[in-house]
């Protein structure tokens, strides 16, 4: 029974929070609370822009237990335009050929049921899918 | 009617409010109608749209109205902990008990000083939700409440809804007027209790009263209702430069419209239901927001949605000069419609879990 860790890493997962070193201005995800550039303690919360760009990929055909439903399906190390770099399935794409340096945004989607695929408890979480949806502008 | 006097049945705030931030939603998947008739009547008959709109594997009402609410807060560019309730109005909630509310108030920063809740009246949930919202905001009790309408609705394979019944919606976040892309004057309801579609507990697929479904109860609701709202707000079709109405398919809304004394081009930017298809309880609200990605200041939008059970809620909303400083904050909704892939039946019922594997 997972249910207490997955109300724990909510915040992360739904909406790429993570932190911001107060010394050193690096930008830290998955939150650690201590910077890994200047190691001074960094507890302050900081959310992503959510965009960012491939940075490598690899296609999987046979999905573990849980994501059965999605394969073949794209998992991305995606470099965020504040730095850091997250693990996170590519959503939307289809059969378009993934490219590295291709630009993506962040999304919040189901990953996967818990357990059995209909009665277990859903968990939802971020993946990028290509950028295609930008504004017309931007907020100052 | 009755010659009762409609004066006292509108709905109005005593503190005027209004839209503060609107966004949209629709997935990227497309079913052509012409791909359901190949299946189902090898390609013989007419087809009540062009194509739908179909959610990809990992899509539900929470991740869409995610989606739409990011939009919404976007074009306010409020802080998310000043709001004070996340009202989601849908018929595919993905939850029986849990509610999709919640899930969406944590994503975007809401929680935990809100309150939370699902709504439900068939297609006219959402709009019922964006009432509450005005009352909430209107009595002074907060100053911003998100209202929303979503839906991933299902048609029963081969049924003559499964032609329509399409995913997408939108997210209001309503506040005082002053701070509003769109003033909300006024509202007025008008509901009875008509048996024109239904699904019981544990249903995967609705069932529609065919004799109920049109004359009685889409008709009656919606001309009622916007009969009533102009009576009482001493209007008539020509002060308004936009209309929407509720559209399960491409023919009642233009049919309404004209019952009612409003042309075609009056609903044409709203009238989105021939390429996305019936988004339920997002279907007239969707409709508003690709309004207001081409209204002008000053112009006056009449708005009436419709839910089986049936009943319908008017809307007269003005548009204010801040809409045109807001509204390029977040993607347009036609965006959202342009943005598209092309899928076939049996991609279709493989992503919308009609395949029964065990
Ligand atoms: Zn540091």
């Amino acid at each position: 029974m997972e249910i207490p860790r997955h109300w724990r890493l909510k915040k992360q997962r739904y909406a790429l929070v993570g932190e911001v070193c107060p010394h050193c201005e690096a930008k830290i995800f998955p939150p650690r609370d201590v910077c890994p550039e200047c190691g001074d303690e960094a507890k302050t919360l900081f959310e992503f822009s959510g965009r960012g760009e491939v940075y490598s990929y690899t296609t999987l055909h046979n999905a573990p237990a849980g994501y059965q439903a999605y394969a073949p399906y794209t998992v991305a190390l995606v470099k965020l335009e504040e730095g850091p770099m997250v693990t996170a399935q590519l959503t939307d794409i289809d059969n378009q050929p993934v490219e590295v340096g291709m630009p993506v945004e962040m999304v919040t989607r189901k990953l996967r049921a818990e357990g059995d695929d209909d009665r277990g408890m859903l968990v939802y979480g971020y993946k990028f899918r290509p950028m295609e949806l930008q504004p017309l502008a931007a907020a100052d | 009617m009755t010659d009762k006097s409609t004066d006292n049945l509108l709905l109005k705030p005593s503190r005027p409010v209004g839209i503060v931030g609107y966004g949209a939603y629709v997935p990227r998947y497309r079913l052509p109608a012409s791909e359901i008739s190949r299946i189902w009547t090898g390609g013989t008959g007419g087809v009540p749209i062009q194509e739908k709109s179909v959610p990809g594997p990992d899509e539900d009402t929470a991740t869409m109205s995610i989606e739409a609410a990011r939009n919404a807060l976007a074009r306010a560019g409020i802080d998310p902990e000043e709001i004070r309730a996340v009202w989601v109005g849908s018929e595919s909630h993905p939850y029986a008990v849990k509610p999709t509310s919640t899930v969406v108030a944590e994503a975007l920063g809401i929680v935990p000083f809100t309150q939370a809740g699902d709504w439900e009246f068939a297609c006219k949930a959402g709009t019922e939700a964006m009432v509450a919202a005005m009352g909430f905001v209107g009595s002074e009790m907060a100053e911003y409440a998100l209202a929303i309408g979503m839906d991933t609705a299902q048609g029963r394979p081969g049924d003559a809804l499964e032609y329509t019944a399409s995913a997408g919606g939108a997210a209001f976040l309503i506040g005082p007027a002053e701070e509003s892309v769109a003033v909300i004057e006024s509202t007025l309801s008008y509901v009875t209790d008509t048996p024109d579609f239904f699904r019981r507990e544990y249903q995967k697929y609705p069932e529609h009263g065919q004799r109920f479904t049109g004359e009685p109860a889409y008709f009656k609701h919606i001309t009622s209702a916007a009969q009533a709202y102009l009576d009482a707000t001493d209007t008539v079709a020509e002060d308004y430069q936009y209309a929407v109405f509720h559209q399960p398919n491409t023919k009642f809304p233009g049919r309404v419209a004209a019952q009612l004394g409003f042309s075609q081009e009056q609903i044409a930017p709203g009238l989105l239901v021939p390429v996305i298809g019936n988004t339920y309880s997002g279907a007239a609200i969707i409709g508003l927001t690709a309004i207001l990605d081409v209204a002008q200041p000053g112009d006056q939008v009449l708005m009436v949605s419709f839910g089986s059970g049936a009943g319908s809620d008017a809307f007269g909303i003005r548009v204010t000069e801040r809409l045109l400083e807001r509204r390029d904050l977040a993607p347009q909704t036609q965006a959202y419609i342009a943005r598209r892939t092309e899928i076939d039946y049996a991609t279709y019922t493989r992503m919308r879990g009609k395949l029964v594997l065990k």
